[in-house]
């Protein structure tokens, strides 16, 4: 067993990274990232590692770019506005195939919004985000022992497809204290070798080059293609989801993150005080979407309700995932304002209502 | 009787000598490019060395220089320069960049990097204007100077002043070696070939930031026959924009 440690969400991705092998961090001050930013300032230059703050989140970003085609494994971190700076490099990262890890601690919008908690870069984070045809593998944990964990893995993630693996957080689970149990660590010399990256030729008679500019037509078409098909790759091996109480479930909810966190609480409190069969389907892999697990869970209930700290984005990949076959509702709220508990069983037991038989057509 | 003939040229090993170049004709972006092949050369680092491309004319540099290169988005090379040496730091890395990629979209990067004393060189054409789209107004363009947005002539009063980026640049504690050097004739060329060849020793010796800029040609968009553009630049460049060596490592000469 590993050491447990009472750790913030923020500190547990920072040691979990780390451990993983990383040893560069660039990166630039906001709320309610920053401690994750502080720690690397703090350990990476005793473990062997750089550190450094950026000028901006725009040249962050590219650092990482530089780092990653130098087959160096490099994190940053950042929040919402943050975030949409990066937008830029993100893009270039997707063509130009670099792996790397990328914390967005998503606080509330738009625009320079708040300090608060939300979900609302939910399709920032899953449709694109920067220009042209690319995905993240989005990762969301609802905790910061499952934000410890999947950091961890996230970097063999990124390296085996060459792809950015987002960690789309909150600042619940980034700045609650929580026991974490930390991953063993990993010698960076000890990870399997990047033939590809630009460090110099060498004996090769060809050099590297990382590279997005694809002037002919056909070959851009070509980079295409070849992404889409390691995208489809992905869907296949990367999906993850979590489920509570489905088996048999009468209805189901859906919510991602600590949004996860209160729906269970309101499913317990249901199942316990009204025994309705309530269950909880938690995406972990945002993208690739579990629709197909979802599809098959949903199939047998009587109704769907999909909860996000956003006014309604996640809702609109359940709707595709269930494609009509029962109801599906949505219940939010956003701006930095958490719903509670209460209210989260309120919406339950409204979404219940409505979908009981006795609403259901009547029988002709 | 034997007759021994000796070469008296030779292509550099830094270069790919089996492709012509996208630029135009009379542009001196080919003469830096070779430039920097043969310091990297001479200096026996070609094996080592990673290149930053960035966008502009020399967007496609990486398919002419016979090292490992990564291609920056617009104006962001020396941050990407910085990310690959801070991972690499026993290599020689360069960024190539044009002026509108530099001193316009690229500024904030280029000075950053210059305030840290990032321990890479960077190569800045200056040939005041944005010759990749066809001859806009770049941040060195010149009062006066005609573009395709100032087709009157550059208006300070409308599009303020140009920008001096050696003399910005050498404000700062960071930076190692400025110079700036011009592309307009042989004498020159071989001066600004010092200069490079300075500014990666510089590089090689950890003593920090290095940049030279040079005065480069654009007869297309300027709108003049190659040799018109080389007096240009020698009239009306130079006088605006002063060649030599801003900054240098103590110790150097």
């Amino acid at each position: 067993m590993g050491e447990r440690e009472l750790m913030k969400g923020n500190e547990a991705m920072a040691e979990a990274a780390i451990r993983a092998g990383c040893r560069y961090f660039f990166g630039y001050p906001i709320t309610p990232q920053s401690e994750l930013l502080e720690y690397m300032a703090r350990h990476l230059a005793g473990r062997g590692g750089v550190f450094l703050q950026a000028e901006s989140e725009v040249s962050a970003i590219n650092m990482v770019y530089g780092a990653a085609g130098a087959g160096a494994r490099v994190m940053t971190a950042t929040s919402s506005p943050g975030f949409s700076l990066m937008q830029e490099g993100l893009s270039y990262m997707a063509g130009a195939e670099l792996p790397a890890v990328v914390v967005n601690v998503v606080r509330g919008g738009p625009g320079l919004g708040g300090l608060q908690p939300a979900q609302s870069d939910y399709f920032q984070a899953t449709k694109g985000g920067g220009h042209g045809d690319y995905r993240l593998i989005v990762l969301a944990p609802s905790s910061p022992q499952e934000a410890a964990d999947l950091v961890y893995e996230a970097f063999d993630v990124a390296d085996r497809y060459r792809n950015v693996v987002l960690i789309l957080a909150d600042s619940i689970l980034a700045q609650a204290m929580e026991p974490v149990e930390l991953p063993p660590a990993r010698d960076p010399a000890s990870l399997p070798a990047k033939p590809w990256a630009t460090v110099g030729r060498g004996e090769r008679a060809e050099p590297n080059l990382v590279n997005s500019l694809y002037l002919a037509a056909e070959d851009l078409w070509a980079l295409n293609q070849r992404l889409q098909a390691k995208y489809r790759r992905i869907e296949a091996e990367e999906t993850r989801w979590a489920e509570e109480w489905t088996e048999e479930a009468d209805w189901l909810v859906v919510a991602y993150g600590s949004m996860a966190r209160i729906a269970l609480a309101a499913i317990r409190q249901l199942r316990r005080e009204e025994g309705l069969r309530v269950g909880l389907f938690r995406p972990i892999s945002l993208w690739p979407f579990p629709s197909r697990a979802l599809a098959r869970r949903a199939a047998g209930t009587r109704g769907v309700l999909t909860m996000e700290m956003s006014t309604g984005q996640m809702v609109e990949d359940v709707r595709l995932a269930v494609e009509g076959a029962v109801p599906v509702r949505f219940f939010g709220k956003t701006g930095g304002v958490v719903p509670e508990v209460e209210e989260a069983v309120e919406a339950i037991r409204r979404m219940v209502a409505e979908t009981e038989p006795r609403h259901a057509h009547p029988v002709r | 009787m034997s007759v021994t003939l000796r070469p008296v040229f030779e292509p550099t090993r830094g270069l790919r000598s089996d492709r012509v170049t996208h630029y135009c004709p009379g542009c001196t972006h080919g003469v830096a490019h070779r430039l920097v092949a043969e310091v990297l050369e001479e200096l026996g680092v070609l094996e080592r060395t990673v290149g930053v491309a960035s966008v502009g004319c020399s967007v496609l540099a990486y398919n002419y220089f016979l090292v490992d290169m990564q291609e920056a988005a617009h104006g962001r090379a020396p941050a990407v320069a910085t990310g690959i040496k801070r991972v690499l730091p026993d290599r020689v890395v360069f960024a190539y960049q044009g002026d509108g990629d530099l001193a316009a979209i690229g500024m904030a990067e280029i000075v950053h990097a210059a305030a840290r004393g990032e321990n890479i060189t960077v190569i800045f054409i200056n040939n005041a204007n944005y010759g990749m789209t066809s001859g806009q107004m770049a941040p060195t363009t010149l009062v006066g100077q005609r573009t395709t947005t100032t087709p009157l002539g550059r208006d300070p009063a409308q599009a303020g002043y140009p920008i001096r980026v050696a003399e910005l640049l050498d404000t700062l504690d960071g930076p190692a070696y400025i110079a700036r050097g011009s592309l307009h004739d042989t004498a020159h060329v071989l001066q600004a070939k010092r200069y490079i060849r300075k500014a990666f020793q510089a590089q090689l010796e950890g003593r920090g930031f290095s940049l030279v800029e040079l005065l480069s040609s654009c007869p297309t968009n300027w709108g003049l026959e190659p040799v018109e553009a080389l007096d240009f630049i020698r009239e009306r460049l130079v006088p605006h924009y002063p060649l030599g060596e801003l900054r240098k490592p103590e110790g150097v000469r």
